[in-house]
């Protein structure tokens, strides 16, 4: 089990971002928890500084814009 | 390449081949840019409307400006979404930490214009900045600068008014965010902070580990279509509206109204003019066409200027999101220390020119 963390404060951006973090665990069948981190104060405190942001257990992989489709699948088979 | 890029069916294509479709691209543009007057002439001879009236005014404006505004936004918001590939906020934050005051004013400033930003990103850019250790004064250049002069502003001053207003609004736009952002920071109100904010210390927030520089050329051009279709989604409907409001200026409002109170010898002008932007809330694509339409009635530059840099640089929405990391003070001080600058500068034109 993934735990994959989506930062953003729910811009368009982020909704599409955690929609590709889920679409690519399903294409490779891994499980994972997706949760959306909202709160610009934990945004900041993740060390995130352009959004969306993602972590993959506890690791930040991406920030700033939406990630490379192909990049998010290496990140989670990781 | 494992990309799936829905919105582009070049996915797949070699760098060269990108190349290639760009710059044919850049003809095609080119071409058509060209043959706008003409288009919206021949837009206006179909509807029943006589040509020299009111309306016919108006609507010969608004189907010019109109297309001639999204194509020059799709050419340069493509060119800087490639340009802007090569900064990142990390990268910005890099070069900025350890600057002292003065010169981290200057490179903040310029760094703003450069650097991708959006304003949902402000609160975490900002924590990014200060906990790295860079002075509040010249990350608040760095946040007057990335809004106030962007490539939007730039282009569509070039392309509506005239390049001689767009390296003015440059010039100044910059000088107010190195200016402003070295007052504040000369006013050392770092304890003016949100508590939490001050409490993070160099450090607490681990640089992230983000993608390294791997990008290739069409990795920069995918970048660049994707700039294009985000501006859009986001500016296109304040770009009619802000035309329409300048269609009607430009055929309704009569010349002697507009000399009269926006003219450069009425002195309460530029001061109306910046406290009428601040609750108005467009971007720089809405507000130009504004410009336009007001300078062509005889508003003086100065005036206008200063009514444009309010709209832009001090917004509602951007004060409400910087609320959760600056006391009201400080937000009173930043409001206070930018308008004045802007005032400055309206006052400095219209004496001038």
């Amino acid at each position: 089990m993934k735990d994959v963390k989506v930062y953003g404060p729910g811009c368009k951006r982020c909704e599409k971002t955690e929609e590709m973090v889920k679409e690519a665990a399903a294409k490779l069948g891994i499980e994972v928890s997706v949760e959306k981190v909202t709160d610009p104060r934990a945004i900041a405190m993740a060390g995130v500084m352009s959004t969306p942001g993602v972590s993959v257990d506890g690791k930040l992989v991406h920030s700033g814009g939406l990630p490379d489709s192909g990049k998010l699948e290496g990140w989670l088979s990781a | 390449m494992s990309v799936t890029q829905h919105e582009t069916p070049h996915g797949g294509m070699p760098g060269w081949a990108w190349s290639v479709v760009v710059a044919a691209g850049l003809v095609a543009w080119w071409v058509v840019y060209h043959q706008l007057p003409a288009l919206s002439e021949w837009i206006v001879s179909l509807l029943p409307v006589a040509r020299d009236t009111h309306t016919g005014e108006a609507l010969a404006f608004f189907f010019y400006d109109v297309p001639k505004v999204m194509m020059l936004l799709t050419l340069i918001v493509f060119a800087m979404g490639v340009v802007r590939s090569f900064f990142s906020p990390e990268k910005t934050r890099a070069l900025l930490s350890g600057k002292r005051e003065g010169v981290g004013n200057v490179m903040a400033a310029g760094l703003g214009v450069l650097t991708p930003f959006c304003s949902c990103s402000a609160v975490p850019l900002f924590i990014g900045f200060v906990s790295a250790g860079i002075p509040l004064g010249v990350t608040f250049s760095f946040l007057i600068a990335a809004p106030m002069v962007n490539e939007v502003a730039l282009i569509l001053l070039v392309g509506l008014v005239g390049w001689p207003v767009a390296l003015v609004y440059l010039g100044f736009g910059l000088a107010i965010a190195i200016v402003a952002g070295w007052v504040i920071g000369r006013l050392h109100v770092e304890g003016w902070l949100q508590d939490w904010v001050r409490d993070i210390h160099s450090g607490a927030t681990t640089p992230g580990a983000v993608e390294s520089d791997d990008l290739s050329m069409t990795d920069r051009y995918r970048l660049g279509l994707e700039a294009v279709r985000e501006i859009f989604a986001k500016v296109w409907i304040w770009i009619i509206v802000g035309i329409a409001m300048g269609a009607l200026i430009h055929g309704y409002v009569p010349q002697d109204l507009m000399v009269r109170i926006m003219g450069s010898g009425t002195w309460w002008s530029v001061p109306a003019a910046v406290l009428m932007g601040v609750p108005m809330y467009t971007n720089a694509a809405g507000v130009i066409p504004i410009v336009e339409a007001l300078l062509g009635k005889g508003a003086a530059l100065g005036t206008v200027l200063a009514f444009m840099m309010s709209v832009i640089a001090l917004s509602m929405p951007e004060m409400i999101i910087l609320r959760q990391v600056l006391k009201l003070r400080l937000i009173a001080v930043f409001i206070g220390v930018v308008a004045s600058g802007i005032l400055a500068v309206g006052f400095l034109f219209n004496a001038l020119f």
